[in-house]
């Protein structure tokens, strides 16, 4: 009984202490708040708020509400953060791989690239991309077309666009391919496991990906048309174009600063990863005659991951935290659209910061509660 | 006998404690804002993070410009010197929570007035300092010389965190023009990209504009369209809740304002004691009691004026002297042609 209390008592007393703590924050504003007429509330979420941005990925504008623009902001951050974790895991694997090549050349590319990238402070990168690399850009009407009929611009990047047709009838035959990728692969195993036999899993795979939406156009009156971005005149000197899809420029050296940078330290959880693997391992694994190629895939990488994905994890949550440094550079992310003018518009600081603070903690839990299960399902179970 | 002196005593310095206590104004007692100003020895002013003309620091660290001479005038009136203030550069986004947590005592930052400011977040604007309005700039290679030539399209970049943005959406709905915002968190940063050509146009209020242009790689390349999209009352904003510095600051201004419409300025501001016209004299302290009101002595008025000068003096030195807006427009006074007019220091 009094060994049960002598646990318990420490444990209540830090309770109350942050209980405390905590209250004695929230008591000090309300007085403050309350001393300068100032009402807290999360009622103007619902008006009107008359302000437009630049870029969104739903339907917005200045008639719609401050939860709408909030909704904005959310999208934008997630953008920014999903396609720069794609773009800089693929990088960084690389990077790592090349790291550890015994081409001098490759090593050496490889090695500088990290260690310039990740010691020059971010900010500074996104400032570099924005205003040094966008000052390099030609004017609309002076841009030469890439690819055919896309264009590079020092007011964005204008690409053709996608006219679908029977969209749907597409999206089914991918599914379709996918559900018979597994079931192959299920097949693939259990032919290797009861006779012996390799099936060229990866083949077939790549095959029905493609043949199977291919199918649709020719049959399933599924068709694509582009839309190609026009040049058009505002004034004497200045034009833009229309049509197709527009990628700001904000957004692109947004993306391209947060992923290079990312990419070395994620590079250094790759090397790590495979060097922590002993080298006896990649002997034995070709003493009974697997290829270079099986060893990486078979042997090294499900070893080698268990070191890389926890801090891995970090560095995709540095990344989406380190999204927030868009406002610098006129992305219109949460902390810029949210944090910044509806913040500027309402002057609910209190409010409009906590809700901030609460988005990205859950934006980060959820990535890391992601990566965890990952992370245990790949994990060496032994027995 | 000996209990009575002892009695006695005590009721002298009991009384004693009482006076000492009455001669310290009721007004300072009540203004919890001056009280700590006086204590520390200088003004807490929140400016601008660089805007020529209204708030701007040289190399040494000096601080000029018409919003800066408010503060300056509230510290001749309030501490008997020009120069102590402490100046704290803020962003737009940042500067109405510092004033209202209390980091700040006076908001003198090309602020505009609008009703939604001064009811709802706990601030109270005390008066304007200049009369401007939001304009647009554009390359004067486009061709473009009024607004109504804008066509769908046209990108526009501006800061975020002001009225700006609102206005924009105003105008260009009004016209029916589709647009694309480009919104910076600072003044620099759009100064580079409209400079880089990444918008059409460039659009803040116009004593902005032209201050900004003169931070372009080619100033005379651009030009500020006539039309005049919105009202921007700018002007010194304090916390609610503190009338007697709320009052201090806003006759601190009037009175630069009042200076130069009876002809007080700096360099006679000592003579003007002698004037035959009460309203002078009454100006530089020489009559009435004006200054007890605020708890502060009767020659504040005489020391804005002498040290920070008056409303002309300022606009001469700091706007027109250095090329931004040589016109002073709606900013001269209502005896001659502009608005300026204030309530009479009496």
């Amino acid at each position: 009984m009094n060994f049960k209390l002598n646990k318990i008592i420490p444990q209540l007393v830090t309770l109350l202490v942050v209980v405390l703590i905590f209250g004695f924050f929230a008591f000090n504003a309300q007085i403050n708040m309350d001393n300068r007429g100032i009402e807290f509330g999360f009622g103007f979420l619902t008006q009107e708020s008359s302000f437009d941005v630049q870029f969104s990925l739903i339907d917005y504008d200045g008639s719609h509400s401050y939860a709408r623009a909030y909704l904005v902001g959310l999208l934008n951050t997630l953008l920014v953060a999903f396609i720069g974790i794609i773009i800089s895991t693929i990088l960084g694997v690389i990077v790592g791989i090349a790291r550890l090549s015994p081409n001098y050349l490759i090593e050496r590319t490889a090695a500088v690239y990290v260690e310039f990238f990740r010691n020059v402070p971010l900010l500074l990168q996104i400032f570099f991309w924005y205003f040094a690399a966008l000052r390099a850009l030609p004017l609309p009407q002076d841009s030469e077309p890439i690819l055919g009929f896309s264009y590079l611009t020092i007011k964005g990047l204008y690409t053709p666009s996608f006219v679908w047709e029977n969209l749907n009838i597409f999206f089914y035959s991918i599914i379709a391919a996918i559900i018979s990728i597994v079931v192959i692969k299920n097949y693939a195993k259990k032919l290797q496991e009861n006779q012996g036999k390799q099936l060229p899993v990866f083949s077939i795979s790549i095959g029905l990906l493609i043949i199977l939406p291919l199918l649709t156009f020719l049959t399933g009156g599924v068709s694509l048309d582009f839309e190609i971005p026009v040049l058009k005149q505002l004034s004497t000197t200045g034009f833009i174009y229309e049509g197709g899809l527009s990628i700001p420029p904000e957004l692109i050296a947004l993306t391209l600063a947060l992923s290079l940078y990312t990419a070395t330290f994620i590079a250094e959880c790759v090397r790590a990863g495979i060097q922590g693997i002993s080298k006896g391992q990649k002997e034995a694994a070709a003493s009974i005659g697997l290829t270079p190629n099986q060893i990486l895939k078979l042997v090294i990488m499900p070893q080698a991951l268990r070191i890389i994905i926890p801090p891995t994890t970090n560095q995709y949550l540095n990344l989406t935290k380190n999204s927030s440094l868009a406002a610098a550079i006129a992305y219109p992310d949460l902390v810029l659209v949210f944090a910044g003018t509806a913040l500027m518009q309402t002057g609910r600081a209190i409010e409009i910061v906590s809700i901030t603070m609460l988005t990205y903690l859950s934006i980060s839990l959820s990535i890391s509660l992601l990566m965890n299960w990952y992370n245990k399902k790949i994990a060496i179970k032994e027995k | 006998m000996f209990k009575l002196i002892k009695q006695l005593t005590s009721l002298v310095a009991v009384i004693a404690v009482l006076f000492a206590f009455t001669t310290e104004s009721m007004a300072a007692k009540k203004s919890k804002t001056l009280k700590n100003t006086q204590k520390k020895g200088f003004v807490r002013c929140g400016v601008s993070q660089g805007l020529p003309g209204f708030s701007n620091a040289d190399a040494a660290g000096n601080w000029t410009g018409v919003d800066v001479d408010v503060c300056r005038a509230v510290a001749a009136a309030v501490l008997g010197d020009a120069n102590k203030v402490k100046f704290t550069p803020l962003s737009a986004k940042e500067r109405f929570t510092a004033l209202t947590s209390g980091e700040i005592d006076i908001l003198s930052r090309n602020t505009t007035w609008t009703l939604s400011r001064d009811a709802d977040i706990g601030l109270t604007f005390v008066g304007v300092n200049f009369y401007d309005g939001q304009g647009f700039m554009v390359r004067k290679s486009s061709g473009i010389t009024s607004t109504s030539q804008f066509k769908d399209g046209t990108s526009a970049c501006t800061n975020i965190g002001t009225t700006t943005e609102l206005n924009m959406r105003d105008f260009f709905n009004s016209k029916g023009i589709s647009y694309e915002p480009v919104a910076f968190e600072k003044a620099d940063e759009v100064v580079a990209a409209y400079d880089a050509g990444r918008c059409d146009t460039y659009t803040t209020d116009k004593s902005g504009l032209a201050a900004q242009r003169t931070k372009l790689s080619n100033p005379d390349d651009h030009i500020v369209l006539p039309e005049t999209i919105s009202k921007e009352p700018l002007g010194p904003v304090v916390r609610q809740g503190d009338s007697v510095w709320e009052d201090i600051v806003r006759w601190s201004l009037n009175v630069m304002i009042e200076a130069e419409e009876y002809g007080v300025n700096s360099a006679n501001a000592d003579a003007m004691k002698t004037s035959e016209n009460p309203a002078i004299k009454r100006l530089v302290g020489a009559e009435g009691e004006l200054g007890a009101a605020f708890g502060l002595d009767n020659e504040w008025s005489l020391r804005i004026i002498k040290q920070v000068g008056n409303y002309g003096e300022s606009y001469k030195r700091n706007i027109a002297d250095t090329g931004i807006l040589p016109d002073r427009g709606p900013n001269e006074l209502w005896t001659k042609g502009g608005i300026l007019y204030v309530p009479p220091a009496r």
